[in-house]
């Protein structure tokens, strides 16, 4: 009798053990489930949750692309901070999950799975470059999913599951070539990193230049990452260009901005066009190294808006005074309150709704009034073309002074047309 | 002609970093046979060591004065030499000493500690590249002639390169420790046997190697980004010129150095940057079909 006790009581423990041991791997992976979310609710109690609404962000929180990518989703949770200040939307608060797209554009598709499937988020707040877009789009086409993309690209897209906050081509790189162009600047050098934004944009650059009487001076693309510029230097010299226009992205253009004023090449004498370089980039080139280049873009920290100076006072406030806004953390931050409107509009977070409640929606964003286009779901944005000054802000010299009509497949511009029917026939 | 010396000095500018790179990395790939993956990362560190140099001096005399900088800049460069050494030398007490002959498991320990390394860089300065404000007498170039400018940064960094070779060879060939390294790596019982500290030369010599990524990445500083993935933009190329080099021959990585660099800059100069790559890449992968210990032969009794 003894030993069957002894036996049972031995059963019962390693029992016991084992519903710990599974306790404890449980707990585990729900507390790493949950790291990434900044809600309290645990996954285990969907019925909590319903009381908020769950919105997906998705950026690279490591890897080489977090380096412009925090910040933007640093925006899109302050946007999310006021508007559940102000009472949430629909009278619901947001609830933010966080996902890590870690720079890898299969990681990217697979959050974005794991954010409409598990999470069932009505919408979608993230991405940076072209190829996690094109990575995600096809996973919110076909489960239905809604993204909002706050970075400037090279166009020749439209879905009806993404809402473009960023200017498209001819909200950016169109305007500032014809800047150049007009600045008697006609011999332009293009140099990019090779993937796809750069090579698009410069096919369309070569096509207006051919258009509106400029002339290539070259087309050079390095590795993403490269940190070696002085052979292209001595090529840039070579072609005595009036203007260089560059679409480098990430660490190159900080190599690249070093390298150019240590070969003696001065604003002055060649200024550089960038597209991809704003004030977040400019603490790691040195405002040194860039002041007198210049910048296209629809936002600088020092636009002059009411609206601006409070997006600006709130940011600072909350993440350091040292940090600095420019137009992919403005564009992340009013896309969460265009979202907020047309989902008030809707009456709903239903994703059909939403989209057509969108149409024509407009919101007053630090960037002056922004509007969402009725046909191709881009917005309608002012173009802005600043130069650098020695603090790294950026002063503007010029502005379209209206929100420019997003046209992203180049439909107004007669010598752009065999590039959008090349486009659209794939 | 002009045009030709400028790609001839930007050759062997690009030789020089090249050089600085991979010397940390044939210490401890080379002669110890570590693949090592976390090499940039330690070049990194010895990035974020002359930015936390400067930092703390400006903070310190409240100024940016150009003497605080230039003493900033140039004291860092030793100091990140001994602090990546000392914290190469706790890696490799801590986590590579546990691994030797078990090559794919170092590859995968260092790989991850690469990562770690990467995200506490991360958390502690912040994402975003930082900027390091560079001594003013390294502004601007020697002017030759008007369209023959040489950088003083790049002229710097050749001057750096060679004091570093220099002084390892004076280190390896003419001291006691330098020959005690060399006994190890040639034949470890042997040396054991009259008496070397075979554990101690190991972890010096992993300090070194360490040491050495740390120097490349504070010279880095003037020339290139500063932030948590800086290492992995030269990891490829600092194994690429090991290898060539031929692996365990100080010599032969020096000579690789200024062969890639050279072709490099030849490359991209008649075609393109990307072009420019893939055929330099080539040429490696045919050269060592042809030779496979690479440029300078080791022939090492057994």
């Amino acid at each position: 009798m003894d030993k069957n006790l002894q036996l049972l009581i031995n059963r019962f423990k390693s029992f016991s053990s084992m519903v710990l041991a599974v306790l404890v791997v449980t707990l585990t992976l729900s507390s790493c489930a949950n790291s990434n979310t900044e809600t309290s609710q645990s996954n285990s109690q969907p019925a909590a949750a319903a009381a908020g609404i769950k919105v997906g962000i998705l950026h690279s929180l490591s890897g080489t692309m977090s380096i412009s990518e925090v910040s933007v989703k640093d925006a899109e949770l302050l946007a999310i901070k006021e508007i559940n200040a102000g009472g949430g939307v629909l009278g619901k608060q947001l609830q933010p999950i966080i996902e890590d797209g870690a720079s890898d554009w299969p990681t990217f598709a697979e959050k974005a799975r794991k954010l409409i499937q598990q999470d069932k988020v009505p919408v979608v707040f993230g991405c940076w470059t072209s190829a996690s877009r094109k990575a995600v789009l096809p996973v919110f086409e076909s489960l239905h999913g809604l993204l909002f993309y706050p970075v400037q690209y090279e166009g020749l897209e439209q879905s009806p599951n993404i809402f473009y906050t960023g200017a498209t081509t001819n909200q950016q790189i169109i305007p500032a070539v014809e800047y150049l162009l007009k600045q008697g600047k006609k011999r332009i050098y293009l140099l990019g990193s090779d993937y796809v934004f750069p090579r698009t944009a410069n096919t369309i650059i070569k096509a207006q230049l051919k258009a509106q009487g400029g002339t290539l001076a070259g087309e050079e693309y390095t590795p993403l990452g490269a940190t070696e510029y002085s052979t292209i230097i001595s090529k840039v010299k070579a072609a005595h260009p009036n203007a260089i226009f560059n679409t480098l992205n990430g660490d190159s253009n900080v190599a690249f901005f070093k390298q150019l004023k240590d070969a003696g090449i001065s604003a002055d004498a060649i200024p550089v066009m960038s597209v991809s370089v704003a004030e977040e980039e400019v603490r790691g080139i040195g405002a040194s190294n860039i002041a007198g280049h210049l910048a296209a873009w629809n936002y600088f920290e020092t636009t002059k808006t009411p609206e601006n100076h409070k997006f600006v006072t709130a940011y600072k406030t909350k993440y350091g005074a040292d940090r600095v806004t420019d137009d992919p953390i403005e564009a992340g931050y009013f896309g969460v309150y265009l979202w907020k409107a047309a989902a008030e509009k809707a009456g709903s977070t239903d994703i059909d709704k939403v989209v057509e409640a969108a149409k024509g929606i407009k919101f007053s964003a630090p960037e002056g009034v922004v509007q969402i286009d009725d046909v191709n779901h881009h917005t309608w944005k002012i173009v802005r073309i600043g130069k650098f000054r020695k603090d790294g802000l950026i002063d503007e010299i010029y502005s379209s002074v209206k929100p420019v009509k997003p046209d992203p497949y180049l439909t107004s511009y007669p010598w752009a047309i065999d590039l959008s029917k090349a486009t659209r026939a794939k | 002609m002009e045009s030709l010396l400028t790609q001839a000095f930007n050759g062997l500018s690009l030789g020089s970093v090249l050089l600085l790179v991979a010397l940390g990395l044939a210490f401890t790939f080379g002669l110890m046979n570590i693949i090592n993956m976390a090499h940039g990362e330690f070049i990194m560190i010895g990035a974020y060591v002359t930015y936390i140099f400067e930092q703390a001096a400006t903070h310190f005399f409240g100024t940016h004065a150009d003497a605080v900088i230039t003493w900033c800049f140039l004291l860092s460069i030793p100091a990140a030499f001994i602090i990546v050494g000392g914290i190469g030398m706790l890696i490799e007490l801590g986590i590579v000493q546990f691994l030797y002959k078990r090559p794919l498991d170092t590859l995968l320990a260092t790989w991850g500690l690469g990562l770690v390394l990467q995200q506490l860089a991360r958390t502690i300065f912040g994402a975003p590249n930082v900027s390091v404000a560079s001594p003013s007498w390294l502004n601007g170039s020697l002017v030759i002639s008007m369209g023959l400018l040489l950088p003083y940064k790049r002229l710097f960094i050749m001057a750096l390169a060679l004091i570093c070779v220099t002084t390892i060879y004076f280190y390896l060939y003419r001291s006691r420790s330098g020959r005690c390294l060399r006994a190890v790596m040639q034949n470890r019982e042997i040396a054991n046997c009259l008496g070397v500290r075979t554990r101690w030369v190991d972890s010096m010599t992993f300090a070194i190697g360490s040491g050495l990524a740390g120097i490349a990445g504070s010279s880095l500083t003037l020339i290139g980004p500063i932030g948590p993935t800086l290492g992995t933009n030269y990891l490829v190329d600092a194994f690429m010129v090991v290898v060539l080099g031929g692996v365990g021959r100080l010599s032969g990585t020096i000579i690789a150095a200024f062969v890639i660099g050279i072709a490099d800059t030849i490359f991209e100069f008649t075609t393109t940057a990307s072009l420019g790559k893939v055929l330099v890449l080539v040429l490696i992968i045919v050269f060592l079909q042809w030779k496979p210990t690479g440029l300078v032969n080791l022939s090492r009794t057994k």
